[in-house]
């Protein structure tokens, strides 16, 4: 076919080139067969990108089937840019979460920037305005100058994309742990809200309709970025920097208004954003999905290098692009929507009934498959699972329980862990405030934004402790949902759905698919049992560096809750003197996984937490009620560190004091990670009320304008510190490990 | 009273702008679009934060160069009110209707909280509805907001009342903790905090609503006057 000097069809079969493109020999038989003949260079080349884990999710959806998808109030789940769903007067939200795991290892800031950009474009492409984004971050120890690197840059990154934007960074979370030395996790996450009349579809319908290309031009940045990321990450990773593409925030915001505008118009038939395996991706999807075919003229592709190939052009991933399927004849009245902001809308192919993926470069035919070959075609592979060696050991061990005599210092020990500690220095680089909704900016339990012109607020947090999920992936796995919803409930909201960031390591490794079965299968159940169903979501495998060296299973749980009236909205800290103070909840001796084994012991292991999810449902029914009938000052979920943790990070903001009892085992008391419970504050006036409604909780004590956090067993003191000393190690931490000289 | 947010391609608290005025002040207010502009029927002229063109070059060096800076010269000159927040300010700068220049914030970190700030002047269209050294509550959110001027400049600015606000913690290594400066006929005023993100009690505080108010004041005053 072309006469270029590419690479022969022979010369790919026989070298077995289509193995440098990540493709297996039994996937290029099969692409053999497909086509009835050998692919040329550009054809495996599509193949490759759309057959990658990271496009086609072979190795993980027979998981991603189990997760429950649908509920009435669900619009969109998983399938287009991003789910949706109703939350009452004709709007809706629309949220999914993004990893870009493998490009911010390499590069941090542009891997983190751009991780941001595609997610935005996974949202408006929607028709959705984008009014929140969130991130979920992993990094190794803060002890070593590379870690240290990628913390700061990947920060950067994340800022100097999403502050120029104008959607405010509202929310996330930041976890460091040894098993990320090699292999940060980034994962954006973004919440657009829209019009149910404006819901757009990235289909290509209507027989020659025309195609458009829009926005910045394509380069050869990012090429095989898909496959890249569905490969571990090795010594020469480095060298796959030119995998890693580079954003333009002003382009992309000039794309929001734009294409915001343009889902008004009605010569508009689909639109989507091109993301990973960019315009082979979001040609042959839009034109799978409406069941039919599509033809591209290449040489009409707007092209920043000189000499591009058509491998070049369809495998390349720079940023700020979009797709557009619009009504024949009216290609002009679209192109002027985009012109008034500088942005050339270019007819470059046209939508067929051939079902067919056809394009020209040059006056000759350079690809010519079936367009389900790519879309829908791709391998599924059910992957051999075993129990790790290690899960056994753990299940056998008997309870650990430290020991701790001095409960003072163990409390600031624990305040200065960078997982606990404030994360001030992080999200005071995002722009948190833009566009005037944000309620509850970061650091409370979730973010809250209100929904103009109404009286509600959306709550949303990312959340995932992969400690409990490395222990027992299926606990784990519940524990990350319940903790999501119960950070929502805590706002004042009730849990909706949520999109999942499922990063593992190498799904061909037995020890590791058997993570993911089991990860998803507790989410799985907690998604039922809590009436949150899975959205929208993303895949990231083959997290592992040097040697081998898997990450901990880390399925991160983005969540969004709707808050029914503003004053609804609760925060974690607390309000006055003379609030009872309650938790909510049974403390059991349970330390695996938590922040004082791995701060005592420099590792984790043994079993992990209990949870019971029929106690955590009706608990968070419970509170949910409670703080709707204004009885909760304030409300804050017992995570890591345990109560001493909850409590004082609850007197931080005002600076007070408080007077607690506590019974039994003072280090489970204090320490132990027990999972469904809280720390809330009330009210007397409302105690009773309060006692009425919430079933398990138990006052301990009440809140003091003395500015001292006391804790007695019996009338013992067993704890006391100034507030203002432990908020200052807690704010102090990361600052301090940042700047220290390694 | 109507309002002008003038929109430049990468501006994104322009709508915020719109609101403030909007709803929380109650006024009318219009987005207006920097090709279509014609701003000669406003009462007050909004240039909203940002990053016009991307902060590419320089912060508010590129939309400088545009069409509409001419109208914004010709309201400036006709005495109208003109409020430049964040990229708005740098805006002004880069005009020349404001004296002094924009740095990076001396740690080269972008940093978004509330910051105190000190009225230095309430006897402008803008702060009348503040006490003088009243300290009040603003959010910030910049990268480029370390103010520099010269010594001679700076002691100008003292002379002649243009300081309008102080940080009372300067954050950014701002000359004199400037915060925001009027040009000497006091109708111009650059400031980096965002007014506009404090008129509603549920996002945080009203401290920025009374900036608004003040000038819908001084124009109610003027329009009593000119009827």
């Amino acid at each position: 076919m072309p006469s270029t000097l590419e690479i022969s069809p022979e010369q790919i079969e026989q070298q077995r080139l289509y193995r440098e493109m990540g493709l297996s020999d039994e996937e290029f038989k099969s692409i053999t067969k497909i086509l009835g003949r050998r692919p040329n260079h550009t054809e495996t080349g599509l193949f490759s990108v759309m057959w990658s884990e990271h496009c086609s999710y072979k190795n993980s959806k027979p998981l991603l089937k189990k997760f429950p998808t649908e509920g009435p109030h669900v619009l969109q789940g998983p399938g287009e840019g991003a789910g949706i769903i109703d939350i009452g007067d004709d709007q809706a939200v629309v949220f999914k979460i993004e990893s870009h795991n493998h490009p911010s290892a390499v590069e941090p800031y542009q891997g983190a920037a751009t991780g941001v950009g595609g997610i935005l474009r996974d949202v408006f492409s929607m028709g959705a305005r984008p009014i929140a984004l969130l991130n979920s971050l992993r990094f190794g120890s803060l002890k070593h100058p590379r870690v240290k690197f990628l913390f700061e840059e990947v920060v950067n990154g994340i800022a100097g994309y999403g502050n120029c934007v104008g959607v405010p960074t509202v929310g996330g979370e930041v976890q460091f742990d040894d098993a990320y030395n090699g292999n940060p996790l980034v994962n954006a996450m973004c919440v657009g809200l829209i019009d149910h009349k404006d819901i757009q579809k990235g289909i290509a319908a209507g027989i020659g309709n025309t195609v458009m290309y829009v926005g910045a031009k394509t380069g050869r940045d990012g090429i095989h970025g898909a496959t890249f990321a569905s490969e571990e990450l090795s010594e020469e990773s480095e060298e796959k920097r030119p995998s890693v593409q580079v954003g333009d925030p002003f382009m992309e915001k000039l794309l929001i208004e734009a294409c915001l505008d343009v889902i008004q118009h009605d010569a508009l038939v689909g639109i989507q954003d091109m993301g990973a395996a960019g315009l082979t991706s979001s040609a042959s999807e839009m034109a799978s999905k409406a069941g039919t075919g599509m033809t591209m003229n290449l040489d009409l592709i707007p092209q920043r290098e000189l000499n591009m190939t058509p491998y070049e052009m369809m495998l390349s991933e720079s940023q700020e692009r979009m797709l557009l399927v619009v009504e024949k004849g009216r290609e002009e009245e679209i192109a002027q929507v985009f012109k008034k902001y500088d942005l050339e809308a270019v007819a470059v192919g046209e939508v067929t009934d051939t079902k067919r993926f056809r394009l020209t470069h040059k006056g000759e035919t350079v690809a010519d498959v079936p367009v389900d070959s790519l879309a829908e075609d791709a391998p599924v592979y059910h992957q051999p699972w075993r129990v790790p060696a290690y899960y056994k050991e753990f299940q056998a061990m008997d309870n650990y329980i430290p020991d701790v005599s001095d409960y003072r210092k163990t409390l600031l020990d624990l305040l200065k862990q960078p997982t606990i500690a404030s994360k001030e220095w992080v999200y005071d680089q995002y722009d948190s405030m833009v566009q005037t909704n944000t309620v509850v900016r970061p650091g409370s339990d979730a973010a809250v934004l209100r929904v103009r012109g109404t009286d509600k607020a959306l709550a949303m947090t990312t959340d995932c402790n992969s400690r409990y999920i490395y222990l027992d992936p299926e606990t784990g796995g519940k524990i990350a949902v319940a903790e999501a919803a119960r950070n929502i409930v805590c706002s004042g909201g009730r849990p909706l759905g949520l999109t999942d960031g499922l990063n593992f390591g190498s799904p061909e490794n037995p020890e590791i698919f058997w993570q993911m079965e089991k990860s998803v299968e507790g989410m799985s159940s907690a998604c039922t049992k809590l009436g949150t169903p899975v959205i929208s979501g993303n895949v990231s495998l083959y997290n592992e560096s040097f040697g081998g060296h898997a990450i901990y299973p880390t399925p991160i749980v983005g969540m969004v809750g709707l808050i029914e009236e503003t004053k609804h909205i609760t925060q974690s800290h607390m309000k006055k003197a003379g609030d009872l103070i309650y938790i909510i909840g049974e403390t059991y001796p349970e330390f695996g996984g938590s922040e004082l084994q791995g701060m005592l012991e420099g590792k984790h292991f043994g079993k992990a937490l209990r949870i019971d999810l029929d106690i955590e449902a009706s608990r968070q029914k419970q509170l949910l009620k409670a703080i709707q009938s204004g009885f909760v000052a304030s409300a804050h979920d017992l995570s890591e560190g345990g109560l001493a943790v909850a409590l004082a990070e609850s007197l931080f903001e005002n600076e007070l004091g408080c007077d607690v009892a506590l019974e039994g085992d003072l280090t489970t008391a204090l320490f132990s990670e027990t999972q469904s419970r809280y720390i809330v504050s009330v009210n007397p006036e409302h105690q009773e009320a309060f006692e009425g409604e919430v079933k398990d909780a138990r006052c301990i004590g009440t809140v003091t304008d003395d500015g001292v956090l006391r804790v007695k067993s019996g009338e013992q003191p067993v704890l006391e510190e100034q507030t203002t000393t432990l908020k200052e190690t807690w704010k102090g931490a990361i600052p301090c490990l940042v700047k220290s000289k390694v | 009273m109507k309002f002008a947010v003038v929109v430049f391609p990468g501006s994104n608290c322009d709508r915020d702008m719109y609101f403030a005025a909007k709803d929380a002040l109650g006024e009318e207010a219009d987005l207006v679009w920097y090709q279509e502009a014609d701003l000669s029927d406003y009462d007050a002229i909004l240039l909203p934060g940002g990053f016009s063109y991307g902060d590419y070059l320089r912060s508010g060096a590129i939309a400088a160069t545009s069409q509409v800076t001419e109208q914004i010269r010709a309201a400036a000159e006709a005495g109208k009110p003109i409020l430049g927040v964040c990229n708005g300010f740098q805006v002004l700068l880069e005009t020349g209707l404001l004296p002094g220049a924009m740095l990076s914030n001396v740690n080269q970190k972008f940093m978004c909280h509330y910051e105190t700030l000190i009225v230095e002047n309430n006897e402008t269209m803008f702060t009348s509805h503040y006490e003088k050294k009243e300290k009040i509550s603003i959010p910030i959110a910049h990268g480029d907001g370390n103010y520099y001027c010269d010594e001679e400049t700076y002691q100008t600015l003292l002379e002649n009342d243009q300081i309008a606000f102080t940080y009372e913690n300067n954050p950014n290594g701002s000359v004199g903790d400037i915060a925001g400066i009027t040009n000497e006929a006091g109708n111009v005023l650059g400031m980096m905090p965002h007014p506009e993100r404090a008129v509603e009690k549920l996002i945080g505080n009203e401290d920025g609503l009374r900036l608004f108010q003040s000038i819908l004041t001084h124009w109610r005053n003027n329009h009593a006057i000119n009827a």
